[in-house]
């Protein structure tokens, strides 16, 4: 469709939003993500059914940590789109972009502290 | 089995917001089983915690793990290795392993992650109730195999009471009432005669009321 | 009703006369005087007065307390007694102390759960419940032993008394079952939860006296006037136990709000005057929750007044 949105966005692909699991989100903020969105299939519409129900939850619960860790969790959510919504997805993006430059840089990023351990393995 | 609820996040970070050097230890036990207090979930609030205390601008190491289960010495010992790295210990076992462990390592300041609710089935997933209230003498071949200690809301040995209510405890529409069970079950198996014989007092010296419990069996041990 | 007590109400019972008992709720506070205020306002209207043991698990003055100043003053107090605060050495206790002051009369209960009331995080206990109580006292009574064994000489002579309530469930006919149980450990009257649903209490009365049990219980009648159609639809809503049938409520709602407080005790005196038709009802048991300055009307309008004197 060649539409225009911002390139800050580095977009990781799975086969159903049901794969991405609460560490995967969590990771992300730790490396310094300053927002993250879980964009799945229209709801009803999932191909492996529920998938994209677990998503909202786990996208929820990470919300609720975010709140209570500091880092907002206005910086994750969920959305929910056909293969074929090539505008909503540009839309999408557009929003979190904006939402992020709204909340500033995460916390994160160059904290004077750091929380440290060894590289964790992704969970499934 | 035991079935556990986490605690409030923010309840956990109030206990251990001025260590540097945490160490979440989960047990592969029940906790896993209810998906409160496994290997996951200690990975979700060790990175939980690093974020706050990274954002709090604090220099700090918080680690995860998890042993086959707290409640036994020989899983425990697997901990020792590292064990003097940390200033404190938040343990995701049920309160049973989190003394056990506050046990073997009797120097570590050692917290619960989690609330241990009761000994429970699953309904389905993320949906647990209790059946068992460990009175210590088992009465369930004269009540249908279901227990009314556990069951009935006033633990009575002659019920139903007169709240009950269309199938429901006086107490809530969500509770059904363990007596009513008790005669479905029985009219089922036509065991019907059993209600009209009183039931004598309990002897709860067997229970949490006679103390703290301890069992020793002589034909285990050499 | 096997054993003889001096009991007043087990006197009037055998007598053949219908027996009028009714309660009284203590106050919330260390007041002495409200309880002697009631006893006074119906002295004359029952043959014993029921004090309520924290009931709702709402904490107020204890029933024993107040069946002691009840029986100061002459009247003839039924001491209730719930198996929810007290283990059974606090409630053999309780009767051993109600005894000594000479009462009679005492009603076994289980009791409402404490969520109910204004303790809703209390331990609870339920040691024994109302048929192991019934049990209990009946065994001190009877041979003068208390449950864990110990002998003693003077006894209690309680005339053993329990609640009914034909309306819970599972089902009318495990309703009557549980009073045969009652009986079978030794209960001699009972008051029945409040009526309003006549077909079913009368299905179930007809169980019991098909039964026999009618000759080894004395069932009381219980009788709780309305006082508004908010009261009606309150108790059919939120009441575990209580069936109030709508046409009840319908009848109470259908006259204007300041008529409608005389609408239920019409409907009171009338619900007495059916019940004495029933086979098997031996007398009535008035709750007239803070009011009962309208029990001595009641019990006038239903013909049961004046009150015979216990021989």
């Amino acid at each position: 469709m060649r539409l225009q949105y911002p390139p800050n966005v580095r977009i990781i692909e799975v086969p159903c939003t049901g794969k991405v699991d609460v560490m995967h989100l969590l990771m992300a903020f730790e490396y310094g993500a300053d927002g993250v969105i879980v964009v799945g299939c229209m709801e009803g519409d999932c191909h492996y059914s529920v998938g994209n129900l677990y998503a909202k939850k786990r996208v929820n619960r990470v919300k609720e940590i975010l709140d209570k860790v500091g880092i907002g969790g206005d910086r994750v959510a969920m959305y929910n789109l056909s293969s074929g919504m090539g505008g909503r997805f540009a839309e999408i993006v557009k929003e979190i972009t904006n939402k992020v430059l709204e909340l500033g840089p995460s916390p994160i990023k160059g904290a004077a502290g750091q929380a440290t351990r060894p590289i964790a393995e992704a969970t499934t | 089995m035991i079935k556990a609820v986490p605690k409030p996040l923010e309840e956990v970070l109030g206990l251990v917001k001025d260590f540097n050097k945490v160490l979440i230890a989960g047990c592969d036990g029940c906790v896993t089983v209810c998906e409160a207090g496994g290997l996951k979930e200690a990975k979700v609030l060790a990175s939980a915690l690093r974020l706050y205390f990274t954002q709090a601008g604090r220099q700090a190491q918080v680690d995860e793990t998890s042993v086959t289960r707290q409640c036994e010495k020989e899983y425990l010992a697997q901990l020792s290795e590292n064990m003097d790295t940390y200033d404190a210990v938040v343990s995701l076992a049920c309160g049973v392993g989190v003394q056990y462990l506050a046990e073997v390592y009797n120097n570590k300041i050692v917290y619960p992650g989690v609330d241990t609710c009761f000994m429970g089935v699953n309904e389905e997933r993320g949906v647990y109730s209790e059946r068992c209230q460990a009175c210590g003498r088992c009465i369930l071949a004269e009540t249908g195999g279901v227990c009314p200690i556990a069951r009935c809301s006033k633990r009575m040995l002659n019920g139903p009471c007169g709240g009950s209510d269309k199938g429901k405890c006086e107490i809530s529409k969500d509770v059904p009432c363990g007596w009513e069970l008790i005669y479905e079950r029985l009219k089922t198996l036509g065991q019907l005669d059993r209600f009209e014989k009183p039931v004598d007092p309990k002897d709860w010296t067997t229970s949490r009321d006679g103390g703290p419990r301890k069992i020793v069996r002589e034909d285990l041990r050499i | 009703m096997s054993a003889q007590t001096p009991s007043k109400l087990q006197k009037i019972i055998a007598s053949g006369a219908f027996a009028v008992t009714s309660e009284v709720g203590p106050p919330r506070s260390a007041d002495g005087a409200v309880i002697e205020h009631k006893g006074n306002l119906i002295k004359d209207y029952v043959d014993a007065i029921n004090v309520t043991d924290n009931q709702t698990s709402v904490c107020r003055v204890c029933s024993l307390a107040c069946c002691i100043r009840l029986k100061l003053m002459g009247l003839e107090p039924v001491l209730q007694m719930v198996t929810r605060d007290r283990n059974r050495i606090a409630l053999q206790s309780d009767i051993l102390g109600a005894a000594s002051f000479g009462i009679n009369n005492m009603l076994c209960l289980t009791g409402d759960h404490q969520h109910f009331g204004d303790h809703a995080t209390a331990a609870n206990v339920f040691d024994l419940d109302s048929i192991q109580l019934i049990q209990t006292v009946k065994m001190m009574r009877d041979e003068g032993r208390l449950l864990g064994g110990f002998e003693f000489e003077v006894r209690p002579q309680m005339f053993i008394g329990a609640a009914a309530n034909p309306f819970a469930g599972p089902n009318v006919a495990m309703r009557a079952s549980r009073l045969a149980k009652k009986v079978a450990a030794g209960v001699q009257f009972v008051q029945t939860q409040c009526i309003y649903n006549m077909d079913t209490f009368k299905e179930f009365m007809k169980i019991i006296v098909d039964r026999g049990l009618h000759e080894k219980v004395a069932v009381l009648a219980g009788i709780t006037p309305m006082k508004n159609v908010g009261m009606a639809k309150y108790m059919q809503k939120r009441v575990p136990g209580i069936d109030v049938p709508d046409d009840i409520v319908r009848r109470i709602g259908g006259v204007p709000k300041e008529k409608q407080a005389e609408e239920g005790l019409n409907l009171a005196v009338e619900q007495i005057q059916e019940l004495k038709e029933v086979p098997g009802v031996r007398g009535f048991h008035i709750m007239a929750i803070e009011w009962e300055e309208k029990v001595p009307g009641i019990v006038e309008r239903a013909g049961l007044y004046p009150r015979p004197q216990a021989a």
